[in-house]
């Protein structure tokens, strides 16, 4: 598991689960902010396209903007890769 | 060489650190085990009613942990997420968190960065901050140290520095603020004339870790740095007062006696000419070496009275 | 031409003298008697030069100017570096102005845009710093300069300060072409400092009783630098200042390049550049430089003025900054605007938007800001003729194919930004809003900020793009749309031809520089308080009160 960022303006925070199954990423985004969706997938799109099967993915936005969110996906998925040798 | 040891070195600052990474750097590493962690999603169950985004920990990390090789248990707000306010299961956990150390006979660390209660769950808020009182004042009067680290962003404001008073020590840095009222409420409740919480030099100066420090507000003065944090911690729990009668009624008697002796003062520089500091108008400016060179021949005992 | 006069302009000045001369004792002129002395010395039509511009204001005198009496004072053509002060738009809603050509008008930018719809301005044209100076020179001399100094003696000798800033331009084109020079001053001394201006250039002094107004223009709180501008400007020191090895450069006021700065002694101490980039600049004194400076990274730094609060820690460090025989900074702009456009390899800086094609611009529909010197720093001197290692290197880039000898070199011009802005405004936009803005106004040319074939790269969160390496129209918009994140434009991109320049280095990801999204902590900042920033100075540097948090 890891949790990256804070519920806080312009921020977000994401856990990382990790599941059984690796040809899947499952993502689940709780967010006040209405009308982003496009914006939404094509962030996910990208990122699963770097290979993120076998999570879950649950994140509690605070308004952030999609360099935010990428950024914060990134470092998650680093976690989650465990420390660099 | 030595360029790589000043990198490993540089200050990690406490202000600027999350809750969970006080907690990393606090704590003995890879000893803490969080209980209710994020992926438990025990959230709030007020804040949707408000269309309010959740935090999965509800913005507070408990646990029990080693420091020094010592098991205590541990607390820490995330001041970013609501201001580090007291909701309904937020401070259900730190309730729990509080009373499960007396059962385990532990000490407890508590990281604050609160704004106070949170306005959209008051009720819930304000009944954790007296449940919260009394898991202190039992974990204390059974002989157990309640340790408080102050010196984050949201600062220690409404319940949250009652809570503080309650502590057994209290560490804070100079970012760090503790006061029940804050500055805006004073202001909207009394006038600009009172205080002015735009002007941040007085805020400091008058809620500040150096005027708390100075006063006998808190015990510890550190630098802004999870090190200096650690350490004091360390120190500081080594140190036991139990919490009996006598020391009560001896607290109140200087708190009679502060009243006394600085009730006229209008800031805090007032207080620090009072106390004897050489040059008050200076003291912001200082380092924390400086600062504690400067004022420890003067500044107020600290006990339990804050 | 026998017969002709040839000292009309000699003898207009001695007229305004004697003139002003009247409500003078000596040579100084009493702030009461502002109303009646300018009235005395101003004719209607006057070319005047009211000092001010993004730092510096001549307040006192734009304030009495501003409650002249239209009747008596009308039509002036001001020609000056900056439109900031209410004051210098009231005069124009009374009539007492009518012409403007100016440089910067940051916060009446919305005002001016208003004034300009309306008819109340009739506009010459907006300028860089630079080309306005050359303009002083050529065709838009004063008549009348209105300037700010820090002292003068009785005789008129003025000291500037660390902010001398514009006043030697002004003073040289007003005063040598006949025209009269007016000084307000904070106070009247036996002897001043050091003489920055000749008291024989100077005919009036106006004794104003406080120091002129400045604004603290580029003091950024390293509190509120992001991750993802951190991110960006690791992407900058390692992608662009370690291989160009860009020693002399100017720096933008934005949070993104005082990121950079605040990464010197940390990121790029890692990479091991100190001494090999940011040695020499074209900068005001930043704040943000501070812990660099103590790191020993920065060999010298001219500065267009100062910066408040910057005074005592700029005087202990001589060996960095250019200092009077007095001990304080000596600021030039229109030397420094020059060193910038001459003798900087790199321009860095943020902005608004940025097109398709690469044009970028701070305007916004409603806004007309200005260019102040930023068009200098960015843009491609064709006069350069000195062989440097990044210059010759991004001529290289640029064309490959001429000889070396005959190939010219380019200089760096590099915008920096996150994909979206403040408010979630795109920073890549389909059409600059300084379209609009120019078709609204009928104005000849768009307010464009740095020309698209000046601009050799852009960085955002998302990665570098070197249009340098671009080879045609679609590659260029490709690059572009590339580094454009998840704006519109961004979403727009070709993939494969996205992927294909990536493999050619024309676009380069954090991940292919070896950039760890880890270490966009602000842990690496070297400051991260504007108190860090004065403990880094050793208590020299003094943040104004607004900026303190202690």
């Amino acid at each position: 598991m890891a949790i990256v960022g804070v519920v806080a303006s312009g921020n977000l925070e994401a856990l990382f689960e990790r599941t059984d199954d690796e040809s899947a990423c499952r993502v689940e985004i709780s967010t006040a902010a209405h009308g982003f969706q496009p914006l939404w997938e094509a962030v996910l799109r990208d990122f699963v396209a770097r290979g993120a099967g076998g999570l879950r993915i649950s994140i509690n936005d605070g308004g952030a903007r999609p360099d935010m969110v990428a950024l914060r996906l990134a470092q998650g998925l680093r976690l989650m890769q465990g420390p660099e040798a | 060489m030595s360029q790589a040891t000043t990198k490993t070195q540089r200050r990690v600052s406490w202000f600027e650190a999350t809750a969970r990474q006080r907690l990393a750097a606090l704590l003995d590493p890879g000893s803490f085990t969080e209980f209710l962690g994020p992926a438990a999603r025990e959230i709030s169950p007020h804040l949707a009613l408000f269309s309010l985004p959740a935090q999965f920990d509800d913005g507070i990390v408990i646990g029990k942990a080693k420091l020094r090789g010592h098991e205590v248990f541990a607390a820490a707000q995330e001041g970013r997420f609501m201001g580090g306010a007291f909701g309904e299961v937020h401070g259900a956990k730190l309730v729990g968190l509080l009373r499960a150390a007396k059962a385990a006979s532990r000490d407890a660390v508590l990281l604050l960065d609160t704004g106070g209660v949170r306005l959209q769950e008051a009720n819930a808020g304000e009944l954790a901050i007296s449940e919260i009182i009394r898991a202190i004042v039992d974990l204390r009067t059974g002989g157990h140290s309640v340790i408080g680290l102050i010196g984050g962003r949201a600062g220690c404001f409404g319940g949250g520095g009652i809570i503080a008073g309650c502590c057994t020590r209290l560490i804070v840095s100079e970012p760090g603020r503790i006061s029940v009222s804050g500055p805006e409420v004073i202001e909207t409740n009394r006038g600009v004339e009172e205080f002015d919480s735009q002007d941040r030099a007085l805020v400091w100066r008058t809620m500040g870790g150096k005027h708390r420090y100075l006063t006998g507000g808190a015990d510890c003065f550190v630098d802004d740095d999870t090190a200096a944090f650690r350490a004091a911690a360390i120190e500081n729990l080594a140190g036991r007062t139990p919490l009996t009668v006598s020391v009560l009624e001896a607290e109140q008697a200087r708190l009679k006696a502060r009243l006394r002796r600085f009730g006229t003062a209008k800031d805090g520089s007032e207080v620090w000419q009072a106390l004897g500091v050489t040059n008050p108008a200076s003291v912001p400016g200082m380092d924390t070496e400086e600062f504690l060179n400067a004022v420890r021949a003067v500044r107020e005992s600290a006990d339990d009275a804050r | 031409m026998p017969g002709k006069n040839w000292t009309t302009q000699k003898a207009a000045l001695a007229e305004r003298i004697e003139a002003g001369g009247r409500y003078a004792t000596g040579k100084l002129v009493q702030p009461g008697d502002l109303g009646e002395f300018f009235e005395a010395v101003l004719r209607a039509g006057d070319r005047v030069c009211l000092e001010g511009d993004n730092q510096k204001q001549a307040d006192l005198l734009a304030q009495a100017l501003a409650e002249l009496n239209p009747a008596r004072v009308h039509g002036l053509h001001m020609v000056q570096s900056g439109i900031v002060l209410p004051e210098h738009l009231d005069m124009f809603e009374k009539g007492i102005a009518k012409r403007l050509d100016y440089s910067y008008s940051g916060p009446q930018s919305a005002r001016i845009a208003r004034m300009l719809f309306s008819g109340k301005i009739e506009l010459g044209a907006v300028h860089t710093y630079l080309e306005l100076f050359a303009r002083y020179f050529i065709d838009l001399t004063p008549n009348v300069a209105l300037i700010a100094a820090v002292s003068a003696d009785r005789d008129g000798n003025l000291y500037t300060g660390p902010n001398t800033e514009d006043t030697p331009t002004v003073v040289e084109a007003t005063s040598y072409k006949s025209g009269l020079v007016v000084a307000q001053v904070g106070e009247i001394v036996e002897r001043v400092p050091r003489v920055d201006i000749p008291g024989d250039l100077v005919h009036f002094v106006v004794p104003a009783g406080k120091p002129f107004f400045v604004e603290p223009l580029f003091t950024r709180d390293p509190a509120a630098i992001t991750e993802t501008q951190i991110l960006t400007a690791m992407l900058a020191i390692k992608g662009i200042y370690a291989p160009y090895n860009v020693r002399r450069l100017n720096h933008g006021i934005g949070f993104n390049t005082a990121a950079i700065e605040l990464l010197l002694p940390t990121y790029g101490e890692q990479l091991g550049l100190r001494g090999q980039v940011c040695t020499h600049f074209a900068l005001n004194p930043h704040p943000s430089l501070i812990p660099a400076i103590e790191a020993g990274w920065v060999e010298q730094i001219h500065c267009f003025g100062s910066e408040v609060g910057m005074e005592d820690y700029i005087a202990a460090r001589p060996d960095v900054f250019f200092t009077g025989p007095d001990g304080s900074l000596r600021s030039n702009r229109a030397f420094c605007q020059t060193a910038g456009l001459y003798a900087c390899d790199m321009f860095i800086g943020s902005t608004l938007q940025i097109d398709l094609a690469g044009n970028s611009s701070t305007v916004t529909t409603n806004r007309v800001a200005g260019f102040g010197g930023a068009p200098n720093m960015g843009s491609d001197p064709h006069g350069r003729r000195h062989p440097s290692a990044p210059w010759l290197q991004a001529g290289k880039e640029a064309d490959d194919t001429t000889p070396p000898l005959l190939r010219r070199g380019r200089k760096l011009v590099v915008q920096i930004g996150e994909s979206f802005g403040a408010k979630n405004e795109p920073l890549f936009v389909e059409r600059l809003d300084a379209l609009s803005l120019a078709e609204k106004l009928n104005l000849e040319l768009a307010p464009v900020m740095v020309y698209a074939d000046d601009v050799t790269h852009i960085v955002t969160e998302e990665g570098i793009a070197n249009l340098l390496l671009c080879r045609d129209k679609d590659e260029h918009e490709q690059a572009i749309r590339g580094v454009a994140g998840y704006t519109e434009i961004g979403r727009q991109r070709d993939r494969k031809m996205v992927e294909r320049l990536r493999t050619r280095g024309v676009i380069q990801r954090p991940e292919d520089l070896g950039i760890d999204p880890l270490d966009a902590d602000r842990n690496m900042l070297a400051a991260r308080s504007m108190k860090d920033l004065m403990t880094a100075s050793g208590g020299l540097y003094q943040p104004p009160s607004r900026f303190r948090n202690w």
